[in-house]
C-alpha cells in the first residue's frame, strides 16, 4: 500500500532526518505529539471548525466549461484552492501546524517563505490562534516581493530578511534552521512544503490531504466515477501531493505532477528537480536536488517564486522512482499562456504556480477522450502575479517589436 | 590499528595536556594561504586540524563560517581541491591528524564509498558531518571502519542520556560537544549549563573516546573553564577564521600564531 509510507521516516530510500543533533530532540518531541494529536478526536474536530468556519473549506470543484470546449477533449475540474482563506492552499498546513504547536505550548513560531505565501499563511494562522510569527525571507524576494512583507506585518508578523548564500528560499530555509537550533526549547518550525526532516513531508501532506479527500467525494456526487487524471504543480510539493495522496492506491487514477520548466529544461535556467536534479540531502531530506558535480545546490529558475526551489519533497521522488506519478515540466511561457487562457475563459486569475499545471492539463486533455476527467489543483489565486505577468507580456512585445525591425 | 588521532591523544594524555583543535575553510581566501593558516596554527600548537569542506548550504553554521564557505566556493574552491589542500598538509605534517569538517550531501553526491578512499588515500583521518545522525550513518560508519577512519559525531546540550549512549558508542576519535544552543560564531561568554553538559558528557564517554569541545569558544579564559569541567580538547573555529578575515599576509599569520600559542597554553593549564 502506498499510503503507508513513511516507514520508519521514509519514503522508500527518499527522505530521513539529516540534522544537526540540537535537533534532534526537538524532532522527537514533534513525531509524537503529531502521533497522538492525528489520532485525537479533539484537535480533528478543532482543526476541521477553522478549516471550515474560518478559512472556507470545502472549497468548490468546478466545472471548467469554458475551458473545456475551448481544448475540444477531456473534462477540466478546478479544485478551487484559490477560495480559500489566504488565497492559496498554504492555510490547510498553517492552521494544522500552529494549532499542533499550540497544542503542544510553544507560542513562538518561525517559519520561511519564498514569495510570501506561506509567510502570509503562516501570519493568518498565527494571528488568528494567539501566537506570535518570525518570517525568514530571502533578501532578493524581500525586495521583490514587498505588498506580502507589508501583508505579513499587517497581520502581526515579524519578516527578517535573510542575507545569506543565494538570498533565496532555500536560503530562508536554512536561517529558520539555524534560529530553531538556537532557539529550540521555546520554538516550534512551521515548515511551509512537503519538506525538510521526517515528520515534516509526513505531517505537511496529511494536512494538505484535504484538498484530494474532497476531491475524490465531489467528483463522485457530480460524475459518479473518479477522476482520470489529477494533475497539480510541484515546487516542493505540498498541494501536490496533498491532492494525490488519497488516490495513490486507486490505480485507475493517473497523477500527473507539472515542475517549472523555466526557460526550459535545457537552457539549465528551471526549478524542475524532479526531471534534471541528481539525489542528495538538503535541509533534513534525502531526495532529488538541483546542485552541481560537486554537490553544491546550484540557483534555480521560475517565473513563479513558489516553484523556485532546488529540492522536491521525498514522496514524490519516490512517486516518480515507482512511476505512480507521472512528473512533466511546464516552461514560463507555457505557464504565462496557461494564466491568461484561464483568465479569459473562466474569468479566473491563477497563481503563475498552478499556471504551470493548467497549462500542461490544456495539452493531456487534447489526447484524452470527451468523456474523461481530469482535476487540476488550482492551489492559489494570482492576484500577487498580475505584475510580474505585466512585465513578462512588456518584454516579450518589446523584443518582438525589435525582431520585427531587424527583420526589415 | 592505532591513528594519528587516537596516537595524539595518548601523547597529550602522558602529558596532562588537552588538545588544541583548530578548524580552517579549504580555499579561505585561497588555497595556498589556507596551507600556510594551518601551518601558522600547528606552530602555535594546534594538535589537531579540522579542514572545513565549503558547502552551499551550511546549516550549522554561523555568519563567520558562511561568509568565509561562500568566499571560497566564490573562489571556485570544490571538494576535489580541498583534499588537494589536504594532500599537500599531509607531506608537510606526517603525524597531524588531520579531520574533514562538511556536509552529509558532499558525500553523497560523490559517492560515500569513492569520497571517502579519496580522502583517505589524500591523508585524512575522519570525518565530522554536523548533519548526520546517528540514525542515517550506517553506510557512513561501515564505509568510514573499512578505511579505518574515524567518525565524530556531536551531542548537544539538550541530547538525552539515552541518545548519548547511542552516539558515544559510535564516535570515534574524539566526541564532539556542542557547547550552547546555536550555531557555530564566536561568543564572549557561556552560561553554567555548558560545563553541566560537559560534565555529564564526560561522564558517559568514560574512557572510551576524549571529550572535545565547541562552538562559540574564542578566548583562553573559556577553554580553561570547560577543561577544568573535563573537556579533553578545545574546538576553535570562528575565532580563527574571524582573525583571517581582519588581517592579511604575514601580519595575519603570525596574529594566528599567537592566538593558537595563547589557546595552547590554556590546554596546558597554564
Amino acid at each position: 500500500m502506498l499510503g503507508s509510507y513513511p516507514i520508519d521516516g521514509k519514503f522508500g530510500k527518499y527522505g530521513g532526518k539529516y540534522i544537526p543533533e540540537t535537533l534532534a530532540p526537538a524532532i522527537e518531541e514533534l513525531e509524537s505529539a503529531y502521533e497522538k494529536y492525528r489520532n485525537d478526536p479533539d484537535f480533528q474536530n478543532e482543526l476541521s471548525y477553522y478549516l471550515t468556519e474560518y478559512a472556507g473549506r470545502p472549497t468548490p470543484l468546478y466545472f471548467a466549461e469554458n475551458l473545456t470546449k475551448h481544448i475540444g477533449g477531456a473534462k477540466i475540474y478546478l479544485k478551487r484552492e484559490d477560495l480559500l482563506h489566504g488565497g492559496a492552499h498554504k492555510t490547510n498546513n498553517t492552521l494544522g501546524q500552529a494549532l499542533l504547536a499550540k497544542k503542544m505550548g510553544k507560542k513562538r513560531i518561525i517559519a520561511e517563505t519564498g514569495a510570501g505565501q506561506h509567510g502570509v499563511g503562516t501570519a493568518i494562522a498565527c494571528a488568528v490562534l494567539g501566537l506570535s510569527a518570525e518570517i525568514f525571507m530571502g533578501a532578493k524576494d524581500f525586495e521583490r516581493q514587498k505588498l506580502n512583507v507589508f501583508r505579513m506585518k499587517l497581520l502581526g508578523a515579524n519578516v527578517y530578511p535573510v542575507e545569506s548564500g543565494s538570498k533565496t528560499l532555500k536560503d530562508a530555509i536554512n536561517e529558520a534552521i539555524r534560529d530553531w537550533i538556537a532557539n529550540v526549547k521555546t520554538t516550534y518550525y512551521l515548515i511551509g512544503s512537503a519538506v525538510g526532516p521526517h515528520p515534516y513531508p509526513m505531517m505537511v501532506r496529511d494536512f494538505q490531504s484535504v484538498i484530494g479527500g474532497e476531491i475524490k467525494q465531489q467528483i463522485w456526487e457530480i460524475e459518479g466515477t473518479m477522476p482520470n487524471a489529477v494533475v497539480a504543480c510541484v515546487g516542493g510539493g505540498s498541494n501536490a501531493i496533498g491532492s494525490f495522496y488519497t488516490f495513490l492506491d486507486n490505480k485507475d487514477v493517473r497523477l500527473y505532477g507539472v515542475e517549472a520548466g523555466g526557460k526550459g529544461i535545457k537552457s539549465g535556467m528551471h526549478s524542475a528537480s524532479l526531471a534534471a536534479g541528481s539525489e542528495g540531502v538538503l535541509h533534513g531530506m534525502f531526495t532529488r536536488l538541483l546542485q552541481d558535480e560537486c554537490g553544491q545546490v546550484v540557483e534555480t529558475h521560475s517565473i513563479s517564486a513558489g516553484l523556485d526551489y532546488p529540492g522536491v519533497g521525498p514522496e514524490h521522488a519516490m512517486l516518480k522512482e515507482l512511476k505512480r506519478a507521472i512528473y512533466a515540466a511546464s516552461t514560463d511561457q507555457e505557464a504565462i499562456e496557461g494564466f491568461i487562457a484561464l483568465s479569459r475563459l473562466e474569468g479566473i486569475i491563477p497563481a503563475l504556480e498552478p499556471s504551470h499545471a493548467i497549462s500542461y492539463a490544456m495539452k493531456l486533455a487534447k489526447e484524452m477522450k470527451k468523456d474523461d476527467i481530469i482535476v487540476v489543483t488550482l492551489s492559489g489565486r494570482g492576484d500577487k502575479d498580475v505584475e510580474i505577468v505585466q512585465d513578462y507580456l512588456n518584454k516579450n512585445k518589446n523584443n518582438r517589436k525589435k525582431k520585427t525591425k531587424h527583420a526589415k | 590499528m592505532q591513528n594519528r588521532i587516537a596516537e595524539k591523544f595518548c601523547e597529550l594524555a602522558e602529558k596532562g595536556e588537552s588538545a588544541l583543535i583548530c578548524y580552517v575553510v579549504a580555499g579561505y581566501p585561497d588555497p595556498e594561504t589556507s596551507k600556510q593558516v594551518i601551518n601558522a596554527l600547528v606552530n602555535g600548537g594546534a594538535d589537531i586540524i579540522e579542514v572545513g569542506i565549503p558547502f552551499s548550504d551550511p546549516i550549522a553554521d554561523g555568519p563567520t563560517i558562511q561568509a568565509a564557505s561562500n568566499a571560497a566556493l566564490r573562489k571556485g574552491m570544490t571538494p576535489n581541491k580541498a583534499l588537494h589542500v589536504v594532500r599537500s598538509v599531509r607531506k608537510q605534517h606526517p603525524n597531524l591528524p588531520l579531520l574533514a569538517m562538511t556536509y552529509s550531501n558532499i558525500l553523497v553526491r560523490a559517492g560515500m564509498k569513492k569520497f571517502m578512499s579519496n580522502a583517505k588515500h589524500c591523508g585524512l583521518d575522519g570525518f565530522i558531518l554536523p548533519d548526520m545522525p546517528v540514525e542515517e550513518a550506517d553506510i557512513y560508519l561501515l564505509t568510514a571502519s573499512k578505511l579505518n577512519l574515524a567518525t565524530v559525531f556531536l551531542v548537544s546540550p539538550n541530547t538525552s542520556e539515552a541518545r548519548l549512549r547511542e552516539i558515544v558508542a559510535r564516535t570515534t576519535g574524539f566526541l564532539y560537544v556542542v557547547s550552547v544552543y546555536g550555531i557555530t560564531g564566536a561568543r564572549s561568554s557561556f552560561q553554567k549549563y555548558t560545563l553541566d553538559t560537559i560534565r555529564t558528557v564526560k561522564q558517559v564517554a568514560g574512557a572510551k573516546v576524549p571529550v572535545a569541545v565547541g562552538f562559540g569558544i574564542s578566548r583562553p579564559a573559556h577553554a580553561k573553564n570547560m577543561i577544568a569541567a573535563g573537556a579533553e580538547a578545545i574546538i576553535v573555529g570562528s575565532a580563527v577564521i574571524n582573525k583571517i578575515s581582519e588581517g592579511s599576509g604575514k601580519k595575519m599569520l603570525n596574529d594566528l600564531q599567537n592566538f593558537a600559542r595563547s589557546m595552547k597554553k590554556a590546554c596546558k593549564n597554564e
